[in-house]
């Protein structure tokens, strides 16, 4: 419709299109907002349900035996033993890797790094990374960490897969806790005469450690609930044995439930529901200290 | 007590020494630089793994056979390496689980903006958070052995209503079908309606960001004309934030195609092709966890076929990524 031709005396004007009809509209709204809650509720509702089944199916079967016994083919003598013990191996390589690592290309990025070309190449990378299926990086532990450097399905494998499935988490998170730091600690340091590394080692760092750590423990409980990537190393879901070395065969929380899941009796579902309940906890733990931590650190500042 | 004079001062104590800092800064530049460039290996890593393997199983099987086969037998003796099968697999659970997350996140990321108030916005927040904490091993278990069961039920105790519907629809021409479907104990639908849920905290956390960062002048500006307040919602704040919407959406459905255990525990392993939601089918993520669990030899052809598998999946992935990429560069709008 041509804006100019606007001669309101020469049709007769449609009085309905400019009638408000609130009472529909409202309706409208209130059906919308219905909407919405609903939407929320569901999700919180879905939460509940599945925190409840879980609870349910798997609290008679947790008790200390559990905790304190090998896998086993008769259900009521299974346990986790192995699988924890796992657990902690395969995460304290990881963080024993990827925290320096992580850490060190944060700073590089935030800290060090000019604009150039390969800035930008790192953090394309990184980016990218961030949306690459974890199933895949399995595949790229399988062909290098297991075949390649001869590590085998060990301990060594997993982890240095999962450090490069969070590493880009931490990266991220680290140059956020260092940008958090006032740009006045550094200008001071510098007109104290201080290199760029010393003002970084003993003034930033500290004051931007809470947060790193708490983007560490957040990336960290990722990790231990991570199954498919392991799954792609081929880590064995049978293991009546702990780890004793950095080499050594090993399986994890996740793929131990994974196992129980997959077995047709009830039994072991049971299990499986029990072990959910610990892996849960685990990570329930490591997410109530992040959250301190940084409640900790905001209030320091 | 002595008091020390200022004119005997040991000056080497004041001598900054300058060029060890400076030495001990190049060297530790240099390593967090050689950390940095670990995501530059990381992703050259995957991509020569990748290709490697693809290209030698590409020189067995023919591209064309990969992509027009229809079955997907690579363990068997008579092999047929029909990708397509575990795509199509993918492609439902994929859809099941958008038109899950799609509603669900989109309208709690409006009603965490725009409805709830800072408290309840604060208590919401960490659940959806704790939605999206939860192992992807769990939702496998829920799946399985909680919703497909809750599923089978519901069926059953909706068969009398469904059969009068049924028969309904066969009185009308040009439909006949036989008899209501069975549900399976392992099926895409209950697989999909898990993931679902799975990504819908990413939905609703990426989606609230781009609706809570819309200006607020823009809907006083709305108000101000006299809408009320949903069609200041749908045709205000809606489209102004529909890249970061969009963006959010495309990135959940990159994570449901390349999610693993729960398509694996809850959707079987049994490549077939077809988009029947009631019947176990095999998704190229439990491809490759079927493969990787038994022994692939290296060298196999089911070793080269796993990363073949793998290839696909990448491939599928970077686009969709690149995609969503694009359209927020493209399609944001700007203010200030």
């Amino acid at each position: 419709m041509n804006i100019n031709d606007t001669s309101p005396s020469d049709r007769p004007i449609n009085i309905e299109l400019f009638k408000p009809n609130l009472a529909k509209r409202y309706n409208l709204d209130r059906i919308f907002a219905f909407l919405a809650w609903g939407a929320t509720t569901i999700a919180v509702a879905i939460l509940a349900w599945l925190l409840f089944t879980i609870l349910v199916d798997g609290i008679g079967t947790l008790n200390w035996n559990f905790i304190d016994s090998f896998a086993s083919r008769k259900a009521e003598r299974a346990g986790i033993k192995a699988a924890l013990a796992g657990t902690l191996w395969v995460m304290g390589v990881v963080a024993v890797f990827s925290f320096p690592i992580g850490v060190g290309a944060g700073i590089f990025l935030e800290e060090f790094s000019e604009d150039n070309w390969f800035t930008r190449l790192v953090e394309i990378n990184i980016s990218n990374l961030a949306g690459v299926p974890s199933i895949i990086y399995g595949l790229l532990g399988l062909a290098a960490f297991v075949r390649l450097f001869g590590f085998g399905r060990s301990v060594l494998a997993g982890g240095l897969t999962l450090v490069l499935l969070i590493l880009p988490v931490i990266i991220v998170s680290t140059r956020e806790a260092l940008r958090t730091v006032p740009d006045g600690i550094r200008a001071a340091g510098f007109a104290l005469g201080a290199t760029r590394w010393q003002v970084i080692w003993h003034h930033i760092l500290p004051a931007a450690m809470p947060g790193i750590l708490t983007g560490m423990i957040l990336s960290l409980s990722r990790a231990i609930g991570e199954t498919a990537p392991l799954l792609a190393i081929g880590a064995a879901s049978f293991i009546a044995f702990k780890p004793n070395s950095v080499l050594s065969d090993f399986t994890v929380l996740p793929i131990q439930i994974y196992d129980w899941v997959g077995r047709p009796k009830k039994e072991f579902h049971d299990l499986a529901a029990s072990g959910i309940i610990v892996l849960m906890s685990v990570l329930l733990l490591m997410n109530a200290g992040a959250i301190y931590l940084r409640n900790r650190f905001q209030q320091n500042r | 007590m002595t008091v020390q004079s200022p004119s005997t001062p040991s000056q080497s104590l004041w001598r900054p020494n300058r060029d060890r800092s400076r030495l001990i800064q190049t060297i530790v530049k240099c390593i967090c630089g050689a950390f940095a460039a670990v995501s530059i290996i990381t992703t050259l890593g995957i991509v020569a793994t990748l290709l490697f393997e693809t290209i030698t199983f590409l020189q067995e099987i023919p591209l064309w056979q990969f992509l027009t086969d229809r079955k997907w037998t690579p363990l068997f003796a008579s092999k047929e390496f029909g990708i397509f099968v575990l795509v199509s697999a993918t492609v439902m659970i994929s859809i099941i689980s958008i038109l899950v997350a799609m509603p669900l996140g989109l309208l709690a990321a409006i009603c965490l903006s725009e409805y709830a108030s800072p408290r309840m916005r604060k208590i919401l927040k960490p659940v959806l958070e704790v939605l999206a904490g939860v192992p992807t091993v769990v939702y496998g278990y829920f799946a399985l052995l909680t919703v497909t069961p809750s599923l089978q039920a519901l069926l059953e105790f909706l068969t009398p209503l469904l059969n009068v519907f049924l028969a309904v629809l066969n009185a009308l021409p040009f439909i006949a079908i036989e008899s209501l479907p069975e549900l399976k104990g392992f099926n895409s639908l209950s697989a999909g309606l898990v993931l679902g849920v799975m990504i819908t905290p990413l939905v609703a956390s990426l989606s609230e960001d781009a609706i809570y960062s819309v200006p607020q002048r823009l809907r006083d500006g709305a108000y101000a004309l006299g809408t009320t307040k949903r069609e200041t919602i749908t045709s205000v704040v809606l489209p102004a934030a529909l890249s970061g919407i969009v963006s959010s959406l495309i990135l959940a459905i990159s994570r449901a195609v390349g999610e693993t255990m729960i398509v694996t525990l809850a959707a079987g392993a049994n490549p077939t092709l077809g988009l029947n939601p009631f019947v176990p089918v095999m998704t190229m993520t439990a491809f490759i966890v079927q493969v990787t669990k038994g022994d692939a030899v290296h060298g196999s052809i089911a070793y080269q076929t796993l990363f073949a598998v793998g290839t696909t999946l990448f491939l599928i992935t970077l686009a969709l990524n690149i995609f969503s990429f694009w359209f927020v560069r493209r399609f944001r709008e700007k203010y200030d």
